[in-house]
């Protein structure tokens, strides 16, 4: 049985995708704890944090590429699950400030003190003790995709329609959210944290953990993403994007396949937001942005939809580009950049980078090897 | 003693004005002796006094001389009793109001505290109601209705017999009641007509009065009083529920203008256009550029610059939505999604480039003097540019519609949504009418740009702000339905604005956007989807 789900990783993408995530992970955290700060190789704190940041990213990707790469279904709503999870992260991380904040006051974070609440609300309890917020992490986003996406399956609300009314979810979750009443920091949200399991959320060393575990997760999240699209389930799920009526009269219970993808990559999309909420040391209202949602959407176009590796390269390379075009003078232009990646890559690059690699890669393969061996990659239809 | 130097000093200062001229009558006259008198006596007290004396004068210039008062401009001599005030740097004789050369000797200015403002104030209320415009006459009764200036009803029952303007006497008719009421001193014939001027009035201000009404010690009166507050509460919740409907069908109006290109090109064509608030921005930014160019050439002018911005907008969105579809698009038909994130990517390219031309910060769209302003009908506060976006709207939707049906582009259109192959073999050129859908589409967009500048701020985001709406409008009322998109943008109004009272203006978008999660659950293709083939296609 492990065996046999192992295998499903032996492919040269998961070996080469895995294998850099380890090197990274090892190269990262010995130049960074081990070599002195003047030393050619040190990698500084902050590239730490921001390597953790894209690498969240990479776990949003890899998620939303299983529901839209293998499934179909364009979520526009899955940064809402990435903040979803996010705040449950956020409001465990509040709890340890304890006493330490502006106020002081034991019981309550500063901005209930604030808005001169005299006791903490009752979804708030239990966020003390780090297992139940790591539960809800992954519990409140798949309640959420389980409710929503029962509602919508079950309907058949396909394609545009069902990218529209995710949209419409986050967007109402941002309106929420901004709420002061909400009992979620309103639009400042939550911040100013401590530390995390007593360790201070400053120090190297903790960050360097935080990163060594986002690496972790990422690899783990492709690897169960990889072994449901390997197995007979993904076949269907594959089969449900092109050509969802012919799949359903041949008798699949089509909207309990969709279910089960959705509702697992908002368990991935809550665990990224979950890390990345200590990493950037904020969690606010604006991560719901239907905008962000569609941003990931063009992560994992360009990296190369339905290809996993591809998602999680698209996320790391976009958001690279990100930070480098507005830390600069170029700060002006990088929406031009991003739309015309967005226009280009939808123009030019429909299978995305990886797509595109590995296609130029069978090609070469197959006129070296004439006799057909290959069997011919099957188009993605819509 | 004191009044006999006040009697003096009175008869004096009369003698000499008499003496000076005959002109003005010789009532206002004594009043504005009596004046002197009482400013020449000093205290606080009796130069409250003379301000009731000169604001029942009725002389042209007692708005002069008090507001020159209120800023210490009025001058007297206390031996000769001579009392000038000043306007700006001239000086004028208190009793002509006759230019003078100069501050005559020995004049020293009139003290005043605030006790004094406040009685100047007063006087110049009633002053106003005797003003040439009748609208400063009724927003002056209005402000003594609701401080009940119980003070002016005797100056008020003169005026109200020689009153012409209806409106204006109607007001006045309606403040005298309140006066009654709040004096409590009136027979009870009087008091009962009152309250039943007061019902009929039927507005929240009349509740006021008539609460003291209400206890009053005779219990016929205090029953008319309660009876009336009951009617006029039952009046005032229809009302607001008018007014709901009201601001609802306003509300929809604006989102009927946002999603109408919308219903054309996502709705006809099948093209998920995330550019299209782009192209709403794009129309109100060509209004600020044709403001701008009126601003700078024809001043004079202002009131036309909507009305030449509108078919300007209509071809500045129109082309650019052109440009992408033949640009972009049309290289996507077939792959829904991926026109969805090419049109995002349009869209971001497009707010970028209008904030590097513009600027960042919010655009200053004037309005023309039409669309200022309001009027009262029924109760009901409307205003001006609400009514004309209102009818802007309906008409561009009723264009529209003409324009589908009867014209050979609006054939042709119909032809290519219905069947795209079947219009290709009867020889339309189905690639000219897809550009020609777009263009219109984005067209309708630009138009609405123009009407909500006039409501909205006029910023590279105004696009943002409404795409959410546009679609969900859309979705709601049915794809490929123009009818469906105007009940549908109009129910939206209305809910929302009913909502809003009662659970705040955020949650009640909240609540809208879950009803319609929910409602597309039930209803996956809108409330009046197409029947037939054409669904699957």
């Amino acid at each position: 049985m492990i065996t046999r789900h192992l295998s499903s990783l032996s492919d040269t993408g998961s070996r080469v995708f895995l294998g850099v995530l380890l090197a990274g992970a090892l190269y990262v955290s010995v130049c960074n704890l081990l070599l002195p700060e003047t030393h050619a190789l040190h990698v500084p704190t902050h590239v730490v944090a921001l390597l953790g940041k894209y690498l969240c990213y990479a776990i949003l990707a890899v998620a939303l590429d299983l529901v839209w790469g293998y499934c179909g279904i364009l979520s526009l709503g899955h940064a809402a699950f990435f903040g979803l999870g996010g705040y449950a992260m956020g409001m465990y991380l509040m709890r340890q400030i304890g006493d330490r904040g502006v106020y002081a006051n034991p019981h309550l974070p500063d901005f209930m003190v604030f808005l001169n609440w005299k006791e903490l609300p009752w979804f708030w309890h239990g966020f003390d003790f780090f297992p139940f917020a790591l539960l809800m992490v992954v519990l409140v986003p798949g309640v959420l995709a389980l409710g929503f996406g029962w509602l919508a399956f079950r309907s058949r609300v396909t394609g545009v329609y069902l990218s529209i009314i995710t949209q419409a979810m986050t967007y109402a979750l941002l309106l929420a959210f901004f709420r002061n009443e909400m009992g979620f920091g309103g639009n400042n949200g939550l911040t100013d944290f401590k530390d995390i399991l007593g360790f201070d959320i400053q120090a190297n060393s903790t960050r360097v953990a935080l990163f060594v575990i986002t690496v972790a997760a990422l690899a783990l999240t492709y690897t169960v993403a990889r072994i449901m699209v390997t197995s007979t389930y993904g076949k269907v799920l594959v089969a449900i994007r092109d050509a969802e009526s012919r799949t359903r009269f041949l008798g699949y219970r089509v909207e309990n396949y969709k279910l089960l993808a959705f509702v697992i990559s908002a368990c991935m999309a809550g665990i990224a937001g979950a890390l990345y909420v200590p990493q950037v040391g904020i969690i606010n209202p604006s991560e719901f942005q239907p905008a962000n949602s569609i941003e990931a959407v063009i992560w994992v176009a360009v990296g190369g939809r339905g290809t996993l590796t591809g998602a999680a390269l698209g996320a790391v390379t976009i958001n690279f580009l990100k930070t480098t075009f507005t830390s600069g003078f170029l700060a002006p232009y990088w929406l031009f950049v991003l739309g015309g990646t967005f226009i280009l890559s939808t123009l030019f690059l429909p299978k995305g980078i990886v797509g595109t690699a590995s296609t130029l890669w069978h090609r070469k393969r197959s006129e070296a090897a004439p006799a057909g061996e290959v069997a011919p990659t099957p188009q993605a239809a819509e | 003693m004191r009044f006999a130097s006040r009697y003096i000093a009175g008869i004096f200062s009369f003698a000499i004005a008499a003496f000076a001229l005959g002109g003005v009558s010789l009532a206002d006259q004594s009043r504005l002796n009596n004046a002197t008198a009482l400013f020449a006596a000093g205290s606080y007290a009796d130069t409250i006094a003379a301000i009731d004396e000169i604001g029942v004068s009725g002389v042209d210039h007692a708005p002069a001389i008090l507001n020159a008062l209120s800023k210490r401009r009025v001058y007297l001599n206390k031996t000769t009793k001579f009392t000038v005030y000043r306007q700006g740097s001239v000086y004028h004789d208190f009793l002509t109001s006759k230019q003078l050369d100069g501050k005559p000797e020995g004049a020293k200015s009139v003290r005043v505290n605030n006790r004094v403002r406040s009685a100047i104030k007063a006087a110049l209320g009633t002053l106003e109601l005797r003003a040439k415009d009748p609208a400063t006459r009724i927003s002056a009764a209005t402000e003594v209705f609701n401080r009940k200036d119980v003070a002016v009803l005797s100056a008020l029952e003169k005026l109200i017999a020689s009153e012409t303007v209806p409106a204006v006497k109607k007001m006045f008719l309606d403040t005298r009641a309140a006066l009654v009421l709040a004096k409590g001193d009136a027979a009870k014939s009087d008091k009962l007509a009152a309250i039943a001027v007061m019902k009929a009035r039927a507005k929240q201000d009349a509740m006021v009065a008539l609460e003291v009404a209400a206890t009053d010690t005779d219990p016929e009166v205090a029953d008319a009083a309660t009876t009336a507050m009951k009617s006029i509460e039952n009046w005032l919740a229809v009302a607001a529920n008018f007014q709901n409907i009201w601001y609802g069908l306003s509300l929809g109006s604006v989102l009927l203008l946002a999603a109408i290109g919308l219903a054309i090109t996502f709705g006809v064509m099948g093209v998920i256009n995330m550019a299209h608030g782009e192209m709403v921005m794009l129309g109100a930014y060509t209004t600020f550029v044709v403001q701008e160019l009126f601003r700078a050439y024809a001043p004079g002018a202002f009131d036309l610059s909507l009305l030449i911005a509108i078919p300007l907008a209509f071809a500045v969105a129109g082309l650019v939505g052109i440009a992408i579809e033949r640009g972009i698009i049309r290289f996507l038909y077939g792959r829904p999604l991926e026109t969805l994130l090419a049109t995002w990517g349009v869209s971001l390219v497009l707010q970028q480039a209008v904030r590097t031309i513009f600027g960042p910060t919010n655009r200053e769209v004037g309005a023309p003097s039409y669309m200022s302003g309001g009027f009262e009908f029924l109760g009901l506060a409307i205003t001006y540019n609400r009514l004309w976006i209102i009818i802007f709207a309906l008409v561009v939707f009723a264009s529209l519609l003409l324009i589908l049906r009867y014209t050979s582009l609006g054939l042709q259109m119909r032809a290519v949504t219905q069947n795209r192959r079947m219009a290709a073999s009867m020889g339309i050129r189905t690639g000219y009418v897809d550009a020609m859908t777009f263009g219109l589409g984005s067209g309708v967009a630009g138009i609405a740009g123009v009407a909500l500048s006039q409501i909205d701020n006029v910023s590279p985001n105004l696009g943002q702000s409404y795409i959410v709406d546009s679609f969900m409008v859309v979705v709601f009322g049915g794809v490929g339905s123009l009818w469906g998109t105007l009940v549908s943008a109009m129910t939206l109004g209305v809910v929302n604005k009913f909502l809003e009272p009662w659970a705040g203006a955020v949650l009640a978008k909240i609540l809208i956007l879950i009803l319609l999660i929910l409602f597309i659950q039930n209803r996956p293709r809108g409330m009046f989807a197409l029947k037939g083939r054409a669904i699957e296609a």
